[in-house]
């Protein structure tokens, strides 16, 4: 039994200790935005946060995870609001859609300690996920647009 | 949510059952001829045979019959519905079309999705069905207010009485338009009033894919629900010979270990379960007479066999004659590689075999083969067998198998175990599992006369045919020549007076399949590249030497042109970048691309821009086209930068991302696309910029380095200085 | 009390340290007799060449790159996804290290290798393996400008204990370790040390 807090709430996971959070999320929780590609941290799919860091579930155990923060695309907002789903429905970034989930929560933990990225920037964190539809420029121009945003918020709230 | 999803529809179909109460529209269509009937019905049992649905809280449902697996059809189909209807595009929302004749492909003859077509074979089709619903509702309100429903307008979901001041809005109207006859006749609207098609129309499913609700194959779950993973022959063509289970079976979670006509399965409460389970499971397998079959084996057996007579594609002229006689001679071998789809989600199936019926939850692009397979296998009636199409995670042509093997080991494994399950197959299950765009091998040669101009063009492929011994063969080959071997190589659209293409189908036990833009990803690389040569052979630019070849070619001259006005063709270019074109043709639409490189000391080469002009005539969602070429694009360019699986003993030598790469965000260069206005035969746009890509960098490779790649993936090794 | 695996256990351990120690003291014995033979210099240059060796394996060289991107793999190849070590060597924010190298290896086929605190040398002293020869690298070992501000001694330390120099020689499946044990490794960096960490020639 591990004991995992995702997206503020507790649960309770009846499973070995060594299975990956990817699939505790999926199929003992029942999350299931976040997405399976390659199961050895090749293709970014399956990000969330674990107390704000970007993460691959499909290679962290539940083990590693017990106690800490987790959050998910599902918890990213209640609402579609966070600057970069706005960006992202702005710039209409997907067309498959399958690896969306894991672009957004590397994007997002890029963005909390960079609300200026240059393309390079950009490139050094997004390289790690991938699309198989080529929508890269869609979202260069959406995590752009969305830092503006952010800044924008920055300045409103100073 | 505008989608109505495989998750939430059959909550869906209760409520709309119970409302009982709007217009619904559906189209036969006999597949002799292109004859279309229209006929209304009340919501019932037919719903399956509609298109569309009006409900009296106004909201239009349209189901689509195309899969979505990026190419946004969940998105133009609706709008060409949406514009003769004249309704208001916020009211619309679709949902998928269950299996049924009434949604059969209008030219290839079952439910499917595939080969760029599902615009254009649609266009006709679903403007009658707005334009039907469009007449009806008018009817229903004329009738209302006893007026001339000539008087009558329609205008965002509500129709107009302007001399009266009167209005309803449909979903005031859908119960009466339900009781009208449905018009023998309707007219379609002058594309010069359209309000929606031409416009750049927001994707609907983009909001449930910023927030991970949209609903893949993978994320179907059923209430008692287990998890298969099967392992399959490491070698293709390979059986079970025998198995012991023990292992996995100690494994708690794990429920069972069967074997099915593909591999054993072995079935647990979840994936990682089942797949640490797959994984202790002990094999022995027969591995068929493929088992010693390595790339280098078959690259020699291609290159004998493209020395030999080929069946004949296409013959013009008379080759031998022109080679005789030619001023100068050149011959290449171009070579390309097994590729992997390798759409990001894995492939996976959910069945549920019960004793009274069997539902299938996956993303596939063949429907009604699908549905037969499930029909076989379980031996239920063809209406106890539903198949629910869900949101693709990609496609590319790997969701679309004659031998509907993702969805038939479902149903096997459901079947045997009495109990609903989901397959996952891994990522190496995927990369190492087959179908893959088979590897070819092309000789080319040409002979060029005096003035310059090329006289002669002999065009050798070999490579495994992709329809043979599927149920496609029959109107797919012909006089021993797969159509999709040689297409974009036969139909070679330059005029050289002398041209002969044949084709050689070795055969493997690899299975191969259709890979996004199939025939073209490699003859347009052979083809594109080795005119390049013989420009330069003939001393001219290869953008001249393509023009005064597509003299009689207007579409492609266009979209040349247009490609060349954009770019910064002949202006000078930093040290050590070059710039190459190419042409192609596909799937009724015609690109040129542009693409400008540079190649490192190390022999790394990066694609900075990709100039894009496309004509594929009319044009229904501009965001779309812009999508699809970039996607286009990076789909290709993965295949000319990194794509490659090799055989060794008869198995796949890759196995994941880290050595199956595609491409990655830095790799992807600026793309700009500009549309060749159009209003010639509509053409499609899923796959149409794939081929350019890979021969427009090899021209420009050349250009920046005077070196001449043959071969795919490109090699850094070759183009070190 | 029955003979319990626990206690067996113990009865091996027991052994094993018995069988070092007096191979420990063979070859001091061993060591003390060249020394009579060869100069001190020759055993510190000597001891390096065997501790280059493994600094040049790719457990080891691997994380102490030449540029901005680590190296994977035996054959020592750029990282796929051409990571950075970003401002502190822990990787930038939204693709650190431990975005994917968990504390541990985990289960699975070439799943990434993981250890306490994944990480390359800060790139304010980068510490380059990679391409170094020996005199150049024992030359930036022995430095405290160019090894990370550390004595020897600390040094020394640092190969003795810390995790990511121990996981070298618990690579997980797929990976090779360097050709001599870890025990070794530590036993010629004292050698190298304690006979004045010379500069082989």
């Amino acid at each position: 039994m591990v004991q995992l807090k995702i997206n503020q709430k507790k649960y309770e996971i009846e499973a070995d200790k060594s299975m990956p959070l990817l699939w505790a999320l999926r199929d003992k929780v029942g999350l299931n935005g976040t997405k399976f590609g390659c199961g050895v941290a090749q293709c970014g799919a399956c990000t969330v946060h674990v107390d704000g860091e970007a993460v691959r579930s499909c290679v962290t155990p539940i083990s590693a995870v017990e106690g800490k923060e987790i959050t998910t695309i599902e918890g990213l907002s209640p609402d579609l609001s966070h600057p970069l789903q706005q960006a992202w429905i702005a710039e209409d970034v997907p067309q498959c859609g399958y690896c969306q989930s894991g672009q957004i929560m590397s994007a997002a933990v890029l963005l909390k300690h960079n609300d200026q990225p240059t393309d390079e920037d950009i490139n050094d964190v997004m390289t790690g996920n991938i699309c198989r539809c080529g929508t890269y420029n869609r979202i260069r121009r959406a995590i752009h647009q969305a830092a503006k945003t952010v800044r924008k918020q920055k300045e409103d709230n100073s | 949510m505008r989608i109505i999803n495989g998750m939430t529809r059959r909550s869906f179909l209760k409520t709309s059952a119970a409302v009982l109460g709007g217009l619904v529209i559906g189209f036969q269509l006999p597949s002799s001829g292109r004859r279309i009937e229209a006929k209304s019905k009340w919501a019932s049992a037919d719903i399956a045979n509609a298109f569309l649905r009006i409900d009296e809280d106004g909201s239009i449902t349209i189901m689509v019959n195309h899969s979505e697996m990026g190419q946004g059809v969940y998105t133009s189909l609706p709008m060409i519905v949406a514009e003769e209807l004249d309704c208001d595009w916020n009211d619309v929302r679709i949902e998928p079309a269950p299996v049924n004749m009434v949604y059969s492909h209008t030219t290839f003859g079952s439910q499917m999705t595939g080969g760029s077509s599902s615009v254009w074979t649609e266009w006709e089709r679903l403007r009658l069905v707005g334009a039907t619903g469009k007449a009806m509702l008018i009817a229903a309100a004329a009738k209302t207010w006893e007026v001339a429903a000539e008087s009558c307008r329609a205008e965002n979901s509500v129709v107009y009485h302007d001399a009266s001041k009167r209005q309803l809005t449909y979903g005031q109207l859908t119960k009466q338009a339900s009781q009208m006859s449905t018009p023998k006749q309707v007219s379609l609207k002058d594309p010069k009033d359209f309000k929606i098609i031409g416009t750049p129309v927001k994707r609907l499913d983009t909001p449930e894919k910023t927030n991970g609700q949209a609903v893949f194959g993978i994320d179907v779950n059923l209430p008692g629900m287990l998890t298969a993973v099967v392992r399959r022959s490491p070698v293709f063509g390979g059986k079970v010979k025998s198995f012991s289970a023990d292992k996995a079976k100690a494994i708690k979670g794990v429920q069972s270990v069967i074997q099915i006509s593909s591999g054993v399965a072995v079935i647990a409460d979840d994936f990682w379960t089942a797949k640490i389970g797959a994984q202790a499971v002990e094999i022995v397998w027969d591995e068929g007479p493929d088992a010693n079959l390595s790339t280098q084996q078959q690259s020699e057996q291609y290159a004998a066999l493209a020395n030999t007579p080929g069946a004949v594609a296409r013959k013009k002229g008379n080759i031998t004659t022109a080679m005789d006689v030619s001023a100068k001679k050149l011959e290449a071998v171009y070579e390309v590689p097994y590729l992997a789809h390798a759409p990001m989600e894995p492939l996976n199936c959910v069945a549920d075999v019960r004793k009274d019926g069997c539902d299938v939850w996956t993303g596939t692009q063949l429907q009604t083969a699908e549905h037969a397979t499930a029909k076989a296998i379980t031996g239920l009636p063809a209406e106890k067998v539903k198949i629910h199409t869900t949101l693709l995670g990609g496609g590319f042509g790997r969701r679309a198998v004659p031998d509907c093997h993702f969805v038939s080991e479902a149903v096997q494994i459901s079947k045997a175990i009495q109990k609903p399950v989901k397959v996952v197959w891994t990522r190496e299950d995927d990369i190492q599992g087959g179908w893959y765009r088979p590897r070819y091998y092309h000789k080319l040669s040409a002979g060029i006369n005096d003035d310059k101009k090329p006289i002669a063009w002999k065009h050798t492929i070999v490579g495994q045919s992709i329809t043979a011994g599927t149920p496609f063969e029959a109107f797919m080959v012909r006089h021993g020549v797969d159509v999709t071997s040689v297409e974009g190589a036969e139909n070679l659209p330059y005029a050289i007076p002398n041209v002969l293409v044949d084709l050689h189908s070795p055969r493997h036990k690899v299975p191969v399949l259709w890979w996004r833009a199939v025939g073209g990803t490699h003859n347009a690389f052979a083809v594109e590249c080795f005119l390049d040569e013989v420009a330069h052979a003939a001393g001219k630019d290869p953008y001249e030497f393509r023009r005064e070849l597509l003299a009689s070619e207007p579409r492609h001259l266009k979209a040349l042109e247009l490609a060349i006005s954009k770019s910064n063709w002949g202006k000078p270019l930093p040290k050590g970048h070059g710039r190459g074109l190419a042409v192609h043709s596909c799937f009724g639409s015609f690109v040129a691309q542009v693409a400008e490189v540079s190649v490192s000391k190390e022999g790394k080469v990066k694609v900075h821009n990709v100039v894009c002009a496309v004509d594929c005539g009319p044009i229904v969602n501009p965001n779309t086209i812009d999508a699809q070429i970039e996607g286009g694009i990076a789909f290709g360019l993965a295949a000319a930068l990194h794509g490659e699986v090799t055989l060794k003993n008869g198995r796949a030598e890759q196995s994941n991302f880290y050595d199956y790469k595609v491409l990655r965000m830095d790799e992807m260069p600026k793309v700009e696309t500009h549309i060749v206005p159009s209003t010639d035969k509509m053409g499609g746009i899923g796959e149409v910029a794939v081929p350019p890509i890979a021969p427009a960098v090899v021209n420009a490779i050349f250009d920046a380095t005077g070196k001449r790649v043959r071969q795919l993936p490109i090699s850094s090794e070759d183009l070190r200085s | 009390m029955t003979n319990t695996p626990k206690n067996s256990g113990f009865a091996r351990v027991g052994i094993v340290a018995a069988a070092w120690l007096l191979i420990v003291v063979v070859t001091n014995l061993v060591m003390a007799e060249q020394k009579q033979s060869t100069s001190k210099e020759d055993i510190s240059s000597a001891a390096f060449l065997k501790v280059y060796k493994v600094l040049q394996h790719p457990r080891c060289m691997n994380c102490h790159p030449a540029g901005h991107i680590p190296l994977q793999g035996d054959n020592s190849v750029a990282h796929n996804m051409r990571v950075k070590g970003g401002k502190d060597g822990k990787g930038i924010p939204g693709m650190k290290c431990m975005t994917c190298h968990q504390t541990q290896n985990v289960t699975g086929k070439r799943t990434p290798p993981g250890a306490p605190n994944w990480h390359l040398p800060h790139p304010d002293m980068p510490l380059v393996f990679q391409g170094k020869t020996p005199a150049e690298l024992a030359k930036q070992l022995k430095d405290p400008k160019t090894n990370g501000n550390k004595t020897l001694e600390q040094i020394l330390h640092h190969v003795s204990h810390d995790p990511l120099v121990l996981w070298g020689w618990k690579p997980g499946e797929g990976r090779t370790a360097p050709s001599i044990s870890h025990k070794e490794f530590v036993k010629q960096m004292k050698i190298w040390i304690d006979n004045g960490a010379v500069v082989p020639k």
